[in-house]
């Protein structure tokens, strides 16, 4: 394909897939402004009242950052997982097996859904959390990319658990036995400066940790962990989820028999 | 000579060990109306999906017009339009979106994609369910979307799984005439049936697949032209008589007015006419027992086994 037949492919492809998540928003786009409602009057304001400081900041600011993050996270997830297993289910993804699509566009396609989707979510997080507290920013540099690096792993990591379910099932078991985890001990609540050595250590193997952190920073300038480092970690994720999933496309794996 | 496609010792073997081709050979020639027959798990739809990527082959070679797929897949792939067996399109979509999009898959800008999805639209009689999701489709009308889907990027080969499977009567006449029409004005069509009579009308040449294996592959005219036995069904004007007795033809008498006659190769009917008219016997009409390829491809399938 040119690379103006490539570009209409991906934009088809966009346009499908921001489509579907707009055109169900009350599933897509309410439940985490509500939920991070709860948290925000919850966690923040209720319970973080009582806390006091954490990281040197109200504790209300402190989740903040934690919890846009997490919205990030699982809604970038969740859209490529659901979009592209269901295009398995119902067996259209032969529609884009059979066109000369390259597989480069398929995946920035569909992960361009996820990304969109998490941003936007992170827009309506952010326009709640302010009503809750101050909110000031950082460094913008940092909060873009970080946003963006993390919708983009995230979204990888849906298409790679799509590829691989067989029912419904299987795309939520990786959101609730990994990500809900992953996300709870990543630091979305507590400084790491809070755990033990053996369990802070520990931590450095969670990818949410330097995706919470850097975002912390970007939001606060305040991170339990170098930014740089961090910023290496999560590209590093990135680019292993990004050649395992063009392997996956590439192979044909669980799409061709 | 160029041909549409040509297949050299395709070879697939399922992860569960189960061998669904065994080598097989087959050339379309390029503007081709070709049928591609077979029992149930005969390895038509294997074939079909190596063709276009569904189906990852073991062994062989696969040419779609001179372009080899292991070479230049997307290339190969724009030649093809495939309508599978099976519906799978998103049903919560509305047709023009799954034509949209399919044109955008094969990267052409949305002006040009409406204007030949108002075409293929009219020409398959879909035009009023434009704005319909799938779902509200009646079986028929599906059918007639991904062939609309499958020429939405203008394919010089269409490939066609069991195109009228559930389509009624009428449209699946309408949808002989469009592909027809098409095939005229160049398009190569090669289609997998349950219908032998709708490769006998429609398909110049044949291949008959069983168990992986190319069982035959020649014209639809050679191959009835094997046919060394025929049954036909007389109907006679008036009441037949209780004796009848007629030299060199087997006949069977179905009821008072109806006769069956085994014609062999070779032999004339106008001499079994006339013998008929001898004993005051009208024949009203007249007309083939079964259908012949039918019979040819079942005696073909026996021979193989």
């Amino acid at each position: 394909m040119s690379p103006y037949e490539q570009w209409v492919a991906l934009l088809t492809l966009m346009r499908k897939e921001i489509r579907r998540y707009t055109r169900i928003w009350s599933q897509t786009l309410l439940p985490s402004a509500i939920t991070m409602s709860l948290y925000f009057l919850i966690f923040g304001s209720l319970i973080g009242s009582r806390i006091g400081e954490m990281g040197g900041v109200s504790y209300m600011e402190f989740v903040v950052p934690g919890l846009i993050m997490m919205a990030i996270v699982t809604n970038s997830y969740a859209n490529v997982v659901s979009s592209f297993f269901g295009s398995k289910f119902n067996n259209s993804i032969e529609e884009l097996l059979v066109s000369p699509t390259p597989n480069h566009i398929v995946l920035l396609g569909f992960v361009s859904g996820g990304v969109s989707r998490g941003m936007l979510v992170a827009v309506i997080v952010t326009i709640v959390a302010s009503l809750f507290v101050e909110l000031n920013i950082h460094s913008y540099a940092v909060v873009v990319a970080v946003v963006t690096l993390t919708s983009i792993l995230f979204s990888l990591c849906g298409l790679i658990n799509a590829v691989f379910a067989n029912t419904f099932d299987d795309i939520n078991i990786v959101p609730t036995f990994v990500l809900t985890p992953l996300t709870y001990l990543g630091g979305v609540f507590y400084s790491l400066e809070l755990l033990p050595d053996f369990w802070a250590t520990v931590s450095q193997a969670n990818p949410l940790v330097y995706v919470v952190n850097a975002f912390r920073f970007g939001m606060l300038g305040v991170s339990d962990v170098s930014v740089g480092f961090a910023f290496a970690m999560i590209g590093a994720f990135t680019l292993v989820a990004y050649l395992y999933a063009a392997h996956l496309l590439r192979t044909g794996r669980r799409l061709r028999t | 000579m160029s041909y549409a496609l040509e297949i050299e010792g395709l070879e697939k073997v399922y992860a569960n060990g189960l061998q669904a081709l065994k080598g097989i050979d087959l050339r379309v020639a390029q503007g081709d109306f070709f049928a591609l027959l077979g029992p149930n798990g005969a390895g038509k739809s294997t074939t079909i999906g190596v063709i276009c990527s569904l189906v990852n082959k073991t062994a062989g070679t696969v040419r779609v017009n001179d372009v080899d797929i292991d070479e230049d897949f997307p290339r190969a792939k724009r030649h093809l339009g495939v309508v599978p067996q099976e519906f799978n399109f998103n049903v919560f979509e509305s047709v023009e979106d799954i034509l949209i999009h399919q044109a955008g898959y094969y990267g052409i800008p949305l002006k040009i994609a409406r204007e030949r999805i108002d075409t293929y639209l009219a020409k398959l009689g879909l035009t009023d369910k434009r704005h319909t999701r799938a779902r509200m489709l009646s079986g028929g009308m599906k059918r007639r979307l991904m062939i609309a889907r499958a020429l939405i990027h203008e394919p010089s080969v269409l490939i066609l799984d069991e195109p009228t499977a559930g389509v009624d009567i009428e449209m699946r006449r309408s949808m002989y005439d469009f592909l027809r029409e098409i095939n005229a004005a160049g398009t190569t069509i090669i289609l997998t049936t349950h219908y032998l009579e709708e490769a006998e009308s429609l398909c110049r040449n044949i291949a008959i697949i069983n168990h992986g294996e190319i069982v035959t592959n020649t014209s639809i005219k050679n191959l009835l032209r094997e046919l060394h036995r025929e049954t036909f069904i007389l109907d006679s004007r008036r009441a037949l008589p209780d004796e009848l007795t007629v030299s060199g033809f087997e006949l069977t008498r179905i009821d008072d007015y109806c006769l069956e006659a085994h014609i062999e190769q070779g032999q004339d009917l106008a001499e079994l006419m006339s013998q008929l008219h001898g004993q005051g016997i009208s024949i009203l009409s007249m007309r083939n027992r079964e259908n012949r390829l039918e019979q040819m491809f079942v005696s073909l399938l026996e021979q193989a086994s």
